[in-house]
């Protein structure tokens, strides 16, 4: 392993990888903080760019800064306005906003860009440590499994309910997985509650929903309650995290970037699932004092989830460059830009081509190094976004809005549900609804329900539950993350 | 969004993406047409954009075309830019859309309220064949001991493949189950939502078999993970010699996802005739070669009533197999 670090180092120190690496990380790193545009457009866009360059470590260096970049800079606009920029920083938003509402946004980047360097760091040793061992990790996983680790995410829901909110946040969980089963599933050819509409048949999109029930109803709760942001939010209370929040959050960050990298691991999971878990883990572990601070601002409400993301992202490489499986559909995209440069990723590569196996890990720690020095200058100019006055922010707002839900599907039908599912989110919003539980319910619905009756289908009913010890495991875990607390919460009184 | 599994070559469609943009024709005398504009039914990344954009990208090099635009219009799986071609048909003389045989598929089965008829045939220029494959260690190498497994337990030998039921990769494994005497209708087929889920399903073991693209199962081939036990090609493809057609074990059946042009409705004959020119011209060209190498696709070319001939045999087929699949 020294012999291939250190050809990995050779190469990934060469000045032209270094250019790549700085440039790529920049790159993602901007555009990740525009609303909408997730890692997966951007990829597809500097394709041509990592192609044009011919070689292949290059290229890998260059798409793959641009990936970690784009997670690494997609929780601004979560924290800052409430409007994720991809689909794996929307958890970051539960608590980062709040954090910048109560005009502590620069402390919240800073914990962000923290938090996401070291998920990227500790991602990239255990990629350097564990891969090749790791391509069978991926493989444990059958349909059952995947279904239980769904479940275990549910059991988040709880987090987001306030004093007696219990009964609004199940509605809002059961919404989202109603709203899950609209389109075609992979287990059906025919479109389910689509009412004959056209655009309905791949399903609401994430970041449309996202958008909806985060963005549009928090621009216009700026506008109703004068005093909330402008005035008091611009004032950036201190960046520094002092020596009681980093003992606070530094067992978070270590947790999750065990176990974000091992969810990115698994075909199919990625950043956006891993996010929610680690959100629904931290928050279930929390002390109880600690619990109710989840969703209104707590440290570790934000740190979880941008740990966990860019562990994901660093292990989403590992079925990729040892398996030649792409588990999501950003890795799918590398994976062809690799075939036509003629390396094929797979067992053999770590063989046949060591140097571009481990330039590329060693250019994951440069790239994670330069995103931290790069962002943590910046967060003081970029957190003054919010001293803007609020007649140009909210139309800031409203319009990265509107082109974030265009530019995923290059459809205006988009726009239409947008700003549908907007007014419904702000009616929930004033009648007191937690709106989390039911993006929750929505992104883990539809990969449950397709788990779940592909698991029925090998087993020929529930049977899996009790053959397969690790769903078992699982299922008893999800139990235990939601009756622990109550139990705790009554032997207390 | 399911309707195109995530293909490994066929992914890589943006490579080809802003390279054939703005490139300057070399004007040098064969230029058959000013410019094309592509509608492509799916977003950027997937094999229909992959396909406009190397067909493009090939035009505009090799001068046959001046310049090539692109158009993504994703949306009900396609159905949206066919609905579009057909309402605004006047307007759109100047542009082809891309497709392949889910449009034939999701006809049938009434998804789309409209079918390739609607549509100015204007040529089929790409395929791919499919291939089932089983992992590298099993103890099946070829589709006799695959049988011999499946007719010992067939519900408990599952095919998975990267489609819902009635799509594409399970007709595939229905088809050849038929061809082989088979009851299409015992298959356990196991879906799942994309190529790169399907595979990883395979080489856990979770399921027995998978049906998948011929070029993506070659490049897992040749990484030593996978046994092609069967290629649904008449003769054996260069790209993988040693795997065997279905037709030499004799199964007698063959199929080829098929990627090709169509036109708005009421296309000028001469206009219809330039696009044919343009592409039938194109298959010589270094620039297609390279193209074509690049993302393993083969040539089949049909153009106009060929191509027609061609849909009309593959709509009887599948349609024929899906009533008997009870999906229709």
């Amino acid at each position: 392993m020294l012999e291939g670090i250190l050809i990995g180092l050779q190469t990934a120190l060469s000045l032209q990888n270094l250019i790549v690496v700085i440039g790529g990380c920049l790159i993602g790193t901007f555009i990740g903080m525009l609303p909408g545009l997730g890692p997966m457009s951007i990829i597809a866009i500097m394709i041509p760019v990592a192609i044009t360059m011919g070689d292949p470590s290059a290229a890998l260096i260059l798409l793959a800064g641009v990936y970690y970049g784009a997670i690494f800079g997609g929780s601004t606009s979560s924290i800052l306005l409430n409007a994720p920029g991809v689909a794996g920083t929307v958890a970051s938003s539960f608590d980062g906003y709040p954090m910048s509402q109560q005009g502590k946004a620069g402390k919240a980047l800073t914990i962000a860009a923290i938090a996401s360097f070291a998920g990227g760091t500790i991602g990239a040793i255990l990629l350097m440590v564990f891969a090749p061992m790791l391509s069978t990790v991926a493989l444990l996983f059958h349909s059952p499994e995947y279904f239980a680790l769904m479940v275990v995410g549910l059991s988040a829901i709880a987090a987001f309910a306030g004093p007696g909110q219990v009964t609004k946040a199940l509605m809002m969980t059961i919404l989202g997985l109603i709203m899950a089963t609209v389109g075609e599933g992979a287990l059906f050819n025919m479109p389910r509650f689509t009412a004959g509409i056209m655009d309905l048949q791949s399903g609401f999109g994430f970041i449309t929903l996202a958008m909806a029930m985060f963005a549009l109803p928090e621009a216009i709760f700026l506008v109703l309650k004068p005093k909330n942001l402008g005035d008091d939010g611009g004032k950036i209370k201190g960046l520094r995290i002092t020596r009681k929040e980093a003992r606070s959050i530094a067992p978070v960050i270590g947790r999750q970037s065990v176990q974000g990298f091992f969810i990115g691991v698994l075909p199919g999971a990625g950043a956006t699932i891993a996010s929610f878990l680690g959100y629904a883990v931290e928050r279930n572990i929390a002390p109880k004092q600690e619990q109710g601070e989840f969703g209104k601002g707590s440290i570790k409400g934000l740190a979880a989830p941008e740990t966990a993301n860019n562990a994901a992202c660093t292990g989403s490489f590992v079925p990729l460059l040892t398996l030649g499986i792409p588990g999501s559909g950003t890795t799918a995209i590398l994976l062809g830009a690799l075939i036509a440069l003629n390396v094929t990723p797979g067992p053999r590569l770590m063989v046949d081509e060591p140097q571009i196996f481990w330039a590329v890990i060693m250019s994951m720690f440069i790239g994670n190094l330069v995103l931290l020095i790069l962002n943590l200058p910046l967060i003081p100019y970029i957190a003054k976004l919010l001293a803007i006055p609020r007649n140009f922010l909210i139309p800031f707002i409203l319009f990265f809005t509107l082109m974030g839900a265009y530019i995923g599907q290059n459809n205006a039908t988009e726009l239409l549900m947008l700003v549908g599912f907007g007014v419904c989110g702000i009616a929930l919003k004033f009648a007191n609804y937690p709106l989390p539980p039911l993006l929750i319910g929505f992104i883990l619905g539809g990969m449950m329900e397709d788990n779940f009756s592909r698991s029925m289908q090998l087993y020929g009913g529930v049977s899996f539950v009790l053959e397969r010890p690790m769903t078992l495991g699982l299922l008893i875990l999800a139990a235990s993350l939601i009756i622990v607390p109550v139990l705790r919460t009554r032997f207390a009184k | 969004m399911t309707t195109m599994k995530m293909g490994r070559r066929t992914l890589f469609a943006t490579a080809i993406a802003t390279l054939g943009l703005g490139t300057p024709a070399f004007a040098d005398g064969h230029q058959v047409l000013d410019s094309i504009h592509f509608i492509i039914p799916g977003g950027a990344g997937g094999g229909w954009d992959g396909t406009a954009r190397g067909v493009g990208e090939a035009l505009t090099e090799s001068g046959l075309v001046a310049t090539a635009s692109y158009e993504n219009m994703s949306g009900g799986g396609g159905g949206v830019a066919i609905g579009y071609m057909i309402e605004n048909a006047e307007s759109l003389e100047g542009a082809l859309m891309v497709n392949s045989t889910p449009i034939v598929i999701r006809s049938l089965t009434g998804v789309f309220p409209h079918n390739f008829r609607d549509l100015t045939l204007v040529a089929g220029t790409i395929g791919d064949f499919a291939a089932i494959v089983v992992p590298a260690d099993s103890d099946i190498s070829n589709m006799e001991d695959f049988l011999a497994v499946y007719d010992a337990d067939p519900a408990g030998t599952p095919i998975g493949g990267g489609s819902v039921p009635g799509g594409m990769d399970h007709l595939v494994a229905a088809m050849v189950m038929e061809a082989s005497g088979r009851d299409a209708l015992g298959v356990n087929y196991i879906p799942y939502d994309a190529g790169g889920t399907a595979m990883a399903a395979l080489l856990s073991g979770e399921i027995s078999a998978l049906s998948t693209g011929f070029s993506e199962a070659v490049d897992l081939a040749n990484q030593g993970e996978v046994k092609i036990i069967g290629v649904t090609s008449e003769e054996r493809v260069d790209a993988a010699p040693d795997a065997m057609t279905m037709m030499e074990q004799g199964i007698d059946t063959s199929f080829v996802n098929w990627r090709g042009f169509f036109g708005a409705p009421g296309m000028s004959d001469e206009k219809l005739a330039e696009y044919q020119a343009a592409i039938a011209a194109m298959y010589d060209t270094e620039e297609w070669e390279t193209v074509r190498a690049r993302n393993g696709w083969v040539n089949i070319h049909n153009p106009g009533d060929e191509f027609r001939t061609f849909l009309e045999e593959q709509e009887q087929v599948i349609g024929d197999l899906m009533t008997k699949l009870g999906f229709l």
